[in-house]
Parts: C-alpha cells; structure tokens; sequence
C-alpha cells in the first residue's frame, strides 16, 4: 500500500512538473510563418526575423521577406502549404477562425492577432517577442517607438489642433465614394498624436463613407489624403487635387491645405507608423 | 373620358408627384441649411456653405437619383412587355452585369482615364454594358425568324451568371481596398457631386425615352401577343430589336452613373399598373415620374436615416422593394 501511495506522489509530481515546463518553458520557435503583414514587420522589427520561414502573399517589408515563400492570405490561406512547411508557430488574424480550428487539430500552436489602436502595436510587439524568443529586444523596440511618439506629442503640444479628415479612399479624379479615418482604431490615434483634431471623432468607427454634403457641413481645416503611390509627379498632384476644388466654402479647400502624404508604408499598423505620424504632423504643423 | 385625356390627366397628377419631391429633396438633409442664404447671390460663392450643400452635395444627387429613378422604371416596363414576362427587370438582359464587370476592371486596373470629365469608372460600365448587350443581342438575332424572347431571357440569365462569376474571381485576385470599393460601387451611390456625370448620361437616356415614346402603342400590342401584334401590322422584329437596344441603352446610361440600383425596374412598374391600368401610353410615363420620385425618396432616406453615416441607395430599394414584391406576388396568387 505504501508502495504503491509512493508512486503514485512521483508521477504526480512528474505529472505536474511536466505541465509546468509544458506551460512556461516553452522552447521558441524556430519555424515561424506569417499571415499578417504588418506583424511579419513586427517580428523583424523584434530580431524574430530570421525565424520566419514563409509569409502571407501579401507581404512586402523589410525586403528580406520577398524571397520567402508564400501561403495566402486574410481570406484564402493555404492551409496544406501551411502544415507542409512545419512551422511551430503561426500567426493568424483574429477572423481566420477555419484556419485556426485546422491548426489546433494537428496541434500547430498559432498567435491570433487583431487591429486595435495605436498603443496595440507596442503591446502586440512585446507579446511577440515574449512568445519569440526575444523579450529584451522586443521591450527596447516598444520603448523606442514610444519615446518617438511621445517626442511627436511633445513637438506638437501647445500648437493649435486644426479639425482634420483623413481621407484613405475615393473614386479617381471624382469625390465619390470617399472612405475616411473615423473615431477610432490606429488612423484616428495617429491623427492625433501628430497634433491633429479628427473631424469625424464621433463617429465610433475605424472607418467612414463621407458625403460631400458631411465634408461641408464638418468644415475640416485641413484635408489629408493618403495616396500609396511613392511620388507623385506635378500634373498628377494637380490631377488629385483637382475635384476637391468644387467644395471651395471648406477652409481645407480655401486656404489650400489638402495635402497628400505619399507612401505605401503610412497605413501599415507597425513599426512604421512613426514615419506616418512623422509626415502628418509635418503636413499639420508646418 | 378619352385617352387622350386620361394620358394628359393621369401624367399630369404624376408629374406633380415626382416635380414635389424633386423640390422638396435638396432642402433637407443632415444638416440643416438655410434657404435664403443658400440663394443669396450676394455672398461669394467660396463663402456659401448653405449653397455649396444645395448646389454641390444635394442637387446633383437629387437630378441624378431623378434621372437613374426614371430610367430604371421605363427601361423595366419596356422589357416587361416586349417579353412578356412580369418578371423581367432591366438587369435581366446581363447589362448590369456587363456594367459591374467594367467597373470591377476600372477598380482593380486603377484604371486612369477621363473623357469629357467623366472617369474612368462611368466609362468602363458604361463599356461594360454596351458590351453585355451586343453579345445578347448577336445571340438572340442569330435565329433565323427575328429575335427570340426565349433566347433573349437565356442568353440574358447566363450571362448575367457568367460576369458574376467573372467579377468574383476579379475580385478574388484583387486587394482588400480595391475590393471593398468594387463592392461599395456594386451597393449603388448617387452622390456625384458634380453635374458632369448627370450631363454625360442624359443623351443617352434621353434617346433612349424618344424611342420609348414611340413605341408605347406597339408595347400594348406586343404584351397581349406577338401573332395578334403581327396580324394588327407590327412589324415584330424591329419593334423587338429598338425595344431591347433603347432599353439597354438607357439602362447602361442610368448604371454608369449610379450603380446597378436593384428593384426599381420592377416595383416600380407593377405599383404604377396597380394603380393606372396596363395601358403603356399612361403606365410608361407614369412608371418614369414615379421612378425617379421613388428613388429620390430611397436616397432621402440613405442620406438622413443614420447620419452622419450614409446608407447604400441599393440597400434601401432592395430593403424596401424586396418585402413589398413578395406581397405583390401573394396578393396577385
């Protein structure tokens, strides 16, 4: 009876310490793959590059990722590539559900991810980095980021915030079909570090159509519209602009202050919002 | 009463409807303005921010939801008595698909062009349906005796499918912004701002409504019958071909400008019959007046009901239009 009380503590004890290495001394991973773009960025950003062994085919940066392979993306990942690769850990998006029922059922551990706000990307960096492997770097890359954003505020402290619709989409060469920044997510924090009051903070959503009728009704001091290309050449600026003279009454308009931020790295919720922030805060406070 | 009278008396009631609602409309919104100084010549114009809401935010919208409204409705009666078929709308035939595809291509091509300041969007639904309606038309009139309404419907319904599926897979290759605008233009938008594109579409519909015009008495005679329309002197084979050719016509027009704007083509027909009868000479120009008040109306709501957000114009036709068909359809059973 004692024999068997006797061993029955030292597989509970080997039970429960198995458990607790199982749960806290995870081994990082060494075959990382990405689905999301802004947080393959993230994980380079971090020193988890040379982890990551495939990517979604939507990622571009850093360039070291153009020569990895790819496995879909949002909506159409390739599970069976994904599985093929043998990665230990896979980052998903919080709405790829089927994805990630797949991967639980051929135990392939995953981290979900989701766009918040601008603070999200700092958190998301550190959760990354604790689950990477690089806890250290991860922290000096969140503080980094933040101290620049905090040196922004500062910058931009004290000088007067114009009302300002950051507009991310229309029709070309019409105002049709206009989509802007609203009340929340990382486009409307951005706003307002860079010094900047948005025009469309009620309305508690991380995007909006807006009317041309809204647009004249909400008199925003400033326009900035977001334009991916890298540059744009004068007639081409000219072009842009063009179809927003015909709301002359909206002081953006009148005193000539819609202005194009070029750049395809400015909406990417990642290490690179800071440039972003950065060029809306030149664009606001000249 | 004669016809004649009754045409003039019942139009006339009609066009008092539709010119009432086509005043009312630009004087409200979301935000309120004041009429006198949106009027007021003696306020520069960059300084007017009550005209600039009349004049650029609402009053375009108002025309071109008048415009697409009127046209939608004549084009769904047209093609209701040339086909015979009371469920025929002017989406049956595969224009707006055609037109849907053409945008979907201007989307994800980011297509840059502009004639006349029209863009690049207009221009390629516009293509699209002029395209849609050609292979239509070649294939219905490729049967040797006229064209075939059954080869029209046919040949319509597939290749309505067969763009969706094109479209689909466009859009499957595209990324999520250009698809997401692709879709947007799908929910149908009156929000123009601008005058251009309204004056770019009108030529268009307005030859379209002459043809219209012409042939209400043939459309009474097509709808009891192609035999008894022939024996009567109709010559069936034009009156088909200018029919369907107008029709698509003016249809393809009110789509570049406004989106494919579901069941306005086909509640509003029915409703206009219900009340004036099956005559085409009163139910053709009653269905264009109604039509173009009904979908001001549909868009007063998409721009009011949830401001400062906009609702799609479509989903306010189809989340009216849809329930009230079904009680059409059990109330006619």
């Amino acid at each position: 009876m004692r024999r068997t009380l006797a061993a029955a503590f030292v597989y509970f004890v080997c039970f429960v310490a198995g458990v607790w290495a199982g749960v806290f001394a995870q081994t990082p991973p060494k075959r990382i793959i990405s689905l999301v773009p802004n947080v393959t960025e993230m994980l380079f950003a971090i020193g988890a590059g040379p982890q990551v062994v495939a990517v979604s085919s939507y990622d571009v940066e850093p360039p070291e990722v153009r020569s990895l392979p790819t496995v879909g993306a949002l909506v159409d990942p390739d599970t069976e590539r994904i599985i093929a690769l043998r990665p230990d850990l896979v980052i998903t998006y919080g709405s790829q559900v089927d994805l990630q029922t797949q991967l639980k059922a051929v135990s392939i551990p995953f981290f979900d991810y989701r766009h918040a706000g601008l603070e999200h990307i700092m958190v998301t960096m550190r959760a990354l980095g604790a689950r990477t492997g690089h806890a250290d770097q991860a922290e000096r890359a969140a503080r980094a980021m933040q101290a620049s954003i905090d040196g922004i505020k500062a910058r931009v402290a004290g000088k007067p915030r114009p009302k300002t619709l950051l507009v991310f989409g229309r029709e070309p060469g019409s105002l049709r079909n206009i989509y802007a920044s609203a009340g929340r997510g990382f486009l409307h924090d951005m706003l307002e570090v860079a010094g900047g009051e948005d025009v469309l903070k009620d309305i508690d959503k991380e995007s909006a159509q807006v009317s041309t009728e809204l647009i004249l009704a909400r008199r925003p001091d400033v326009i900035l519209e977001l334009n991916a290309a890298n540059r744009l050449n004068d007639a081409d600026l000219k072009a842009v602009l063009d179809p927003w003279s015909a709301l002359g009454s909206v002081p953006a308009v009148k005193n000539k202050r819609v202005i194009i931020l070029n750049g395809p790295g400015l909406t990417v919720p990642g290490p690179r919002v800071i440039d972003g922030i950065d060029k809306m805060a030149r664009a606001l406070h000249p | 009463m004669t016809i004649r009278r009754r045409v003039f008396v019942v139009t006339s009631a009609f066009a008092l409807v539709a010119f009432a609602v086509m005043v009312w409309a630009p004087t409200v919104g979301s935000t309120p303005i004041s009429l006198a100084r949106a009027f007021d010549r003696s306020i520069p114009w960059d300084d007017n921010v009550d005209a600039q809401i009349f004049f650029v935010a609402r009053l375009p919208r108002v025309l071109a939801g008048g415009l697409v409204g009127a046209t939608l409705a004549a084009a769904g009666v047209v093609l209701q008595a040339m086909l015979r078929n009371p469920l025929a709308t002017p989406f049956t035939l595969g224009v707006s698909a055609g037109a849907s595809l053409g945008a979907m291509l201007a989307v994800t091509t980011n297509l840059e062009l502009s004639v006349l300041g029209v863009t690049s969007i207009p221009l390629a639904s516009f293509a699209g349906s002029l395209i849609a309606t050609g292979i239509v038309y070649a294939l219905a009139a490729s049967q040797r005796r006229g064209l075939s309404t059954n080869v029209l419907l046919l040949a319509g319904v597939t290749l309505n499918a067969f763009f969706s599926a094109l479209i689909l897979f466009v859009q499957y290759l595209s990324d999520f912004a250009e698809a997401l605008r692709a879709i947007r233009w799908m929910m149908g938008g009156l929000d123009v701002a601008s005058y251009t594109p309204i004056l770019a579409a009108l030529p268009f519909v307005v030859v379209s409504f002459v043809a219209f015009a012409m042939m209400t008495r043939t459309l009474n005679l097509l709808s009891v019958g192609a035999e008894s329309a022939a024996a009567k002197g109709v010559d069936i084979v034009r009156a088909q071909r200018v029919a369907f050719l107008s029709a698509s016509l003016a249809t393809g027009a009110a789509v570049s400008l406004g989106g494919p704007i579901g069941f306005i083509g086909i509640i509003v027909p029915h409703l206009v019959r219900l009340l004036v009868g099956s005559d085409h000479r009163i139910v053709l120009p009653a269905s264009a007046l109604f039509g173009a008040a009904f979908l001001v109306l549909c868009d007063l709501a998409a721009r009011t009901l949830m401001s400062p957000l906009e609702i799609p114009v479509g989903v306010v036709t189809a989340l009216i239009g849809g329930p009230f068909f079904l009680w059409l359809l059990v109330k006619r059973s």
